[in-house]
């Protein structure tokens, strides 16, 4: 169980008390893309939040147990917290660039990492633009500011940002809940062609986008795992009746 | 009843209107006063003329401009720093307890009078000043200090608002990049309050421009154009309260025009202040 790019061990989260993960031992393998589903509420984004650590910001967390990134303990103090951030980038739910232009939206990562040659930035500009799909779009609009843009191409401006720092993982907090369904599919389609070279964790509460893009699917409901299988195996012939309940969209029986 | 509603609404409404129609009464009046020495001295002449004697005939407030202009310019340079430090520690670093004993304090700052701030600058800044510094000590930089204090409430506040209304998804994606919380601050929460902050900034000018008592009080009053910040000098506002009491004809008429002057000034301030600020919301 432990080879994988991102390892979750017996981890445990309280918020002031209230326990929102009890005990998920979960691997995330490396280039592949995990989704994780669960209805809301049920802990999948703060599951995602501790993998970064943007947890941290939020007062009166409590955690146990550990996240392991290439074997080595996130919140073990060896490695820095910019320095995780930076390996493990992040897009959010609602597209949040900065009231900045496009070129200084995508520049902003590399800038914060100490980057200051203006042609080195210009060319992970263009590198990070095109690997999104928003070069040609936007090659004479950079210095535009960048909430002009329409959500789908804020949402995958924020894609390119994050892959301006070179990370290694990427989390997605429900990118999609906020776009049209043509911006989604076009997501969908760069996730793809991006787990070629990172590994992918999203966050939905999109089945069928689940179904569709990822290759493993975890479960999650009341902060526990519940099911944890290949896409395939978990849509088709989920071992846990919960699991099958949620999937087909029947009422969950009732805990306990 | 329809009766006695007709009328609530007529007085609601003519008491909405009494600001407006104080600042036009209040405009006329000042305008009235200070037209007719505009019009004989010429208004190149009282705005560019360095000699202030209007006993003897001559009207040039150019002295008194500059006054105001190094007085502001010194509070502004004093003060701007720390409020700003003060509102983005607020903000974005304080937690809760820590902000909710600085808040009131800074209200109260902006409760006092200012004839206690002057009283204070009197008493030991005016004092220090001509002792470490040489000077006579009632100078460009005392008043600067008084004002920079007393502008503090004013810019820290608005600037604070500014960066509350910053959205926490800005913070969450450059922290999420790997930014420092400081890096955060400088790169993407000031500039997204830019707008505001000046706002406050230019608010903070107008008190400082406008505010007398205490200047009076710390600044010497001379009628002479600075060259230093340990000159004595003599502001827009000073000028008009020291010798309005005194003032006839002519002299009252100088008197009335440099508040004309102040008045667009301060004007001129509000509405750059206002247009900066609805840029802001309108982004």
């Amino acid at each position: 169980m432990v080879n994988g790019k991102v390892v979750v061990s017996q981890l445990n989260l309280a918020y002031r008390g209230r326990p929102a993960l009890r005990d998920i031992t979960l691997v995330f393998p490396e280039k592949a893309i995990t989704a994780i589903i669960g209805p809301s509420g049920c802990g999948k984004s703060t599951l995602l939040r501790t993998i970064n650590r943007m947890n941290d910001l939020i007062p009166g967390v409590e955690i146990r147990g550990q996240v392991l990134l290439d074997g080595e303990d996130v919140y073990g103090g060896t490695i820095l917290l910019e320095e995780l951030r930076r390996r493990v980038g992040m897009v959010f739910q609602r597209p949040n660039p900065f009231p900045l232009s496009v070129f200084d939206n995508v520049a902003y990562g590399p800038r914060v990492h100490g980057i200051r040659d203006r042609t080195l930035l210009a060319d992970i500009v263009e590198r990070c633009l095109r690997a999104v799909g928003l070069w040609d779009n936007l090659r004479d609009r950079l210095r535009r500011p960048a909430l002009e843009l329409p959500l789908g191409q804020q949402q995958q401006l924020c894609l390119a940002r994050v892959l301006a720092v070179e990370p290694e993982v990427i989390l997605l907090d429900e990118p999609c809940s906020a776009l049209d369904p043509i911006s989604t599919l076009r997501i969908e389609q760069l996730m793809q062609e991006l787990k070629e070279r990172y590994t992918i964790i999203i966050v939905t509460h999109n089945m069928q986008q689940a179904a569709r893009a990822s290759d493993l699917t975890a479960f999650i409901l009341d902060g526990e795992l519940v099911e944890w299988a290949p896409t395939e195996i978990l849509f088709t012939s989920p071992r846990d009746p919960r699991t099958e309940a949620y999937i087909t969209g029947r009422r969950l029986p009732v805990p306990h | 009843m329809k009766g006695w509603e007709w009328l609530i609404r007529r007085v609601l409404v003519v008491m909405a209107f009494s600001s407006l129609s104080l600042l036009a009464l209040i405009a006329l009046f000042i305008f009235a006063g200070g037209v007719p020495i505009l019009a004989e001295v010429g208004v190149e002449q009282f705005l560019l003329g360095t000699r202030w004697a209007p006993t003897r005939g001559h009207y040039g407030i150019l002295p008194m401009i500059a006054g105001s202009l190094w007085v502001t310019g010194g509070a502004l340079v004093l003060g701007v720093p720390i409020a700003l430090a003060c509102a983005i520690y607020l903000s974005e670093i304080a937690s809760e307890p820590v902000g909710r004993l600085i808040k009131p304090a800074l209200e109260l700052l902006a409760g006092i009078p200012s004839v206690v701030y002057g009283f204070l600058g009197l008493v030991i800044l005016v004092p220090l000043i001509r002792v470490l510094l040489g000077g006579p000590g009632f100078s460009v930089l005392a008043a600067s200090c008084v004002l920079a204090v007393m502008i503090l409430p004013t810019v820290t506040s608005v600037s604070y608002d500014a960066l509350r209304a910053v959205p926490a998804t800005y913070r969450e994606g450059s922290l999420a990049l790997g930014a420092t919380r400081w890096q955060t601050i400088r790169m993407s929460v000031l500039p997204a309050a830019r707008s505001g902050i000046l706002a406050g900034i230019i608010l903070g000018m107008g008190r400082a421009i406008g505010e007398t008592m205490a200047v009076i009080m710390v600044a010497g009053n001379a009628t002479l154009i600075p060259v230093s910040p340990l000159d004595p000098v003599r502001t827009l506002t000073s000028n008009i309260a020291l010798e309005l009491g005194y003032a006839a004809g002519k002299h009252r008429e100088a008197l009335f025009a440099t508040g004309v002057v102040l008045f667009l000034i301060i004007m001129g301030l509000n509405l750059v202040a206002e247009a900066v600020a609805g840029r802001g919301r309108s982004r």
